[in-house]
Formats: C-alpha cells, structure tokens, sequence
C-alpha cells in the first residue's frame, strides 16, 4: 500500500519539526522510517547523528525502576560515580526526586512520560523523535507537559521531530509545522512559527498558527486562509 | 491493627469451616453409614498419624517425593524455559514443533508409565521422568506464547538503546515474560505433585504415593487419610512457596493489571 508520497523534507540542526495530518495518514510512518524502525520502499533517509525515540505510552520497562529507566539512556558511562551523578541530574530536571526507585506502574501517566523524556535526553543524542508523546495524557497534563519539553529542550538542545493529531501542540511547540493529506499523504502546507519559545498557548502566533493549521485539514472555515494571505 | 484484626478474624472462620468438615466426619463415622474398615474415626486417624511420626515413615516418603518432584520440575523448567524461548522467537522451529509438542502436551504423561518402568526401572529415574514429562511441555508452550505476546515497542527500545544478544535477553526478553512464567510454575509444580502420587502408585517402592498404595492394600484407612491429609498440605505448602515468587518488585508490574 502506498502510504507516503514524494516527501521531501529537510531537518536543521536543533531545529524543532511537528508533522500533523489526519488520522491514519502516516506520520508516525514517516517517524518509524526516519528512526530505521520501518524501511520505505524508495527513498532514503540521510541522518548524521544518534537518535532518540519517544513513544505513545508504555515504552518504559515496566521491570526496570525509574532510575534504572533512566540509565539506559546513560549506557555508555562506564563510571558508576559519573553514571550515578548524571542519573540524579536527570530526575532533578524532570522534577521526580524521591521517585527514584518507583516502577512504571506506581507512576501517574504524566509522570511515566516524563521519564520517557529523561532517558530519551539522558546521554548524547542528537536527534529525538516524539510519536505522539502526550496523545494518552489528559489535558491539563498535556498543557503541563508542553512547557515541560519546552524547559527541557532549553536545558538540553536537540533537533526534534514531533508526530502529533494535537494540532495546538503542534503550533505551541515547533518552529515549523509540516501539514501532510490523507494517504497517500504529501506535504499539503508547510508553515514556520518565529515567536522564541517556550510560548504561551494563546500567544497570538500559536493562535494564527492553529488556525491555518485547522483550516488547511479543512476542519475550521476558509476565513482563517483568506485572513492568512492578506 | 484493623488488618492484623482481619487476619486473625479470617484464619478463625477457615479454622472454624475446617472443624465443621471433621465434625461431618465424625457424625457420619458415628452414625455407621459406612463399615467400620471403610471410614476411620478422626480419632483412629490422629492415632495413625502419631505412629507415623514415631517411626518416621510418613516424614521419609514425604522427603522422597519431594526429592522427586524437585529433580524433575527443575529439569523440566531449565530445559522447557529455553525451548519456549526459541520457539517464541523462530517462527520456523514454532511451524515445525508445535503440533508435536501440543500432541505431548495433551496426551498423559501416565500413559508413558510402562515404558518409563522397562527403560528405567522402578524407583526415583523412572518417577522423575514422569514428572519431566508431565511440566515440560507446558512450561515450553507458555514461555513460547509468553515471548509472543511481548509488545513490540520494547524491543525497538532495546535496539535504540543498544541492547543486543545476552544484554537483550536478560534486560528485555526474560523480564518480560517473567510474570507469565512464574504463574505458569506456579500451576506445572500442582500439576507435578499430582503426577508424583500417581506415579508412585505403580512405579515406585517408596514415596508418599507408594505408601497410599500401600496402605489400600494392608486396608489401613487410617494411614490413608493420614497420608492424603500430607499431600494435600503440601501442595499447598509448595503453590505458598512459588507464590512468594510474585512478590518480587520486578515482576509486579505483571500482576497489576
């Protein structure tokens, strides 16, 4: 089945890239190719550096506690101090002190993803992938969680890529937004975001954003475009 | 407080259904339904169950059947376990094994009885091999669906992570099946205790299902109930023991759900 068609995209470095579309459309296989996760059948992926991926939900070891979660992110540290040390960095910057020896399990689902977060940040990657990290969250803690990556992403820069159907999450976080079609999905409008992050949901960009974005899916009236072209 | 108060309260009403049970017993012993030679008073029983723990002959099977069942279950498990992990992982080695492995599985290992004798003769090798049989293949196929039902995503952790061969099969592979696995020990270890009484019956000279055997034979229906009474708390004795197993902290994510 042809999912994906003539898609050309390119990503700098540390810059912030939201993929959104409707559902079913394939984002998230445009996410598995660029991870090497899924192969496209033509086309290729050029990536110069490691990579990082974030997952829906559950991609923690429900076996492993939060700390040693955390470090395998951490694996190539071969000094326990140096490994200990950074390990404590990292839930100190996702704010869990004390929960260090809590499994997935005993965790609330924001608290879970935040983990997530640290042992994809953990280490030396460059590149981090985020499949629809909050879509399972509800939504005061999605709202949280945004400034959360946001805060993060400025303690530790990465070059992001984001698959998400929260299209306000798209417009609040990314420096560019890439809308694709239906399947097989193409690049339908690409739209860049200045205003310097982290931004408040109702800053006017985000807005405007949103509703281009809401409108080039078709959802929102044809005013928004018409307002966006003058 | 209020839970060691709920402790005690239940052990009181299990004691007091358990009473009820030899109080049934003896109004049926005392009405004389049965022949004296065919249902024991409790008291001839406790009688019975002193003599045996004066000449120690009830604690001597006791210790041969668990011998038995120990040796087999534990041969069973360190070969099922990575039978069930090649298995799960070798979607050619599953096509060609499995009907055969589901045909073992189904068919009863006291079936293998006679020929376990004339291979191995009467005694604790013939035993042990009917208990292999009997918990192998389940301990095979439920490690084998186990691996199968591992969510994908973790092994696409383990990659991105760099968790490769051992490292992949000790940090991912066997934690995550261990919830499942240890139920299934939980239910092949009944399964082997049962095995082990009848085994005994026919292949052995001793054990507590020999000594069963052997008392039908003297008509000793005190004895009998003296040994059933042992091999029913040991069952039970050895599920408590497993089930401590479930309390370990890595694998209570398994149990949540």
């Amino acid at each position: 089945m042809e999912v994906l068609r003539e898609i050309s995209i390119g990503i700098e470095d540390g810059e912030f890239v939201a993929l959104v579309g409707p559902s079913g459309c394939g984002k998230t296989t445009l996410l598995n190719i660029l991870s090497g996760d899924d192969q496209s059948s033509s086309g290729s992926v050029d990536r110069q550096s490691r990579m990082r991926m974030v997952y829906q939900q559950d991609g923690l070891f429900p076996w492993q506690t939060v700390v040693e979660n955390i470090a395998l992110g951490l694996r190539h540290l071969t000094d326990p101090a140096e490994l200990r040390r950074q390990i404590a960095q990292m839930v100190r910057l996702i704010q869990l002190e004390g929960f260090e020896d809590h499994y997935p399990h005993q965790l609330s689902g924001g608290m879970r993803q935040r983990v997530e977060l640290a042992r994809a940040l953990a280490g030396e990657s460059d590149i981090l992938l985020l499949d629809e990290p909050f879509s399972s969250l509800d939504y005061l803690t999605r709202l949280r969680l945004r400034h959360e990556l946001a805060r993060l992403l400025h303690e530790r820069p990465r070059t992001v890529v984001l698959v998400t159907h929260d299209i306000e999450e798209a417009a609040q976080l990314a420096d560019r937004v890439i809308v694709l079609t239906e399947r097989p999905a193409q690049i339908r409008r690409e739209l860049r975001i200045r205003a310097p992050r982290p931004r408040d949901l109702t800053h006017p960009e985000v807005v405007h954003a949103t509703r281009v974005i809401l409108a080039e899916l078709g959802i929102e009236t044809e005013q928004a475009t018409v307002e966006e072209s003058q | 407080m209020t839970n060691r108060s709920n402790i005690i309260k239940s052990v009181a009403v299990q004691t007091g259904v358990a009473g009820a049970l030899v109080g049934i017993w003896t109004l049926v012993w005392a009405c004389g339904f049965f022949h004296e030679s065919a249902l024991p008073s409790p008291l001839a029983v406790l009688r019975a169950f002193g003599t045996e723990l004066g000449t120690w002959r009830l604690a001597n099977d006791l210790i041969v059947s668990l011998f038995r069942v120990s040796c087999g279950f534990s041969i069973a498990v360190a070969l099922g376990i990575p039978t069930g992990l090649w298995l799960g992982q070798r979607l050619a080695a599953r096509k060609a094994l499995l009907p055969l492995i589901n045909f073992f599985r189904n068919l009863s290992p006291l079936a293998w009885m006679p020929f376990a004798i004339l291979w191995f003769g009467v005694g604790d090798a013939a035993t042990i091999f009917l208990i292999f049989l009997a918990a192998y293949f389940p301990v095979a196929l439920a490690t084998m669906a186990a691996v199968g039902s591992i969510p994908a995503v973790y092994f696409r952790v383990a990659r991105a992570y760099g968790l490769n061969g051992v490292e992949k099969l000790t940090n991912v592979t066997l934690p995550a099946i261990m919830p499942q696995v240890i139920t299934t020990l939980r239910v092949t270890a009944g399964l082997a205790w049962l095995i082990v009484v009848a085994a005994e019956m026919v292949a052995g000279r001793d054990g507590l299902g020999f000594a069963v055997m052997d008392s039908r034979n003297g008509l000793r229906t005190d004895l009998l109930i003296v040994q059933m009474i042992a091999i029913g708390l040991i069952g039970v004795a050895m599920d408590r023991v497993l089930m401590r197993l479930t309390r370990i902290p890595s694998v209570q994510w398994g149990y949540q759900r």
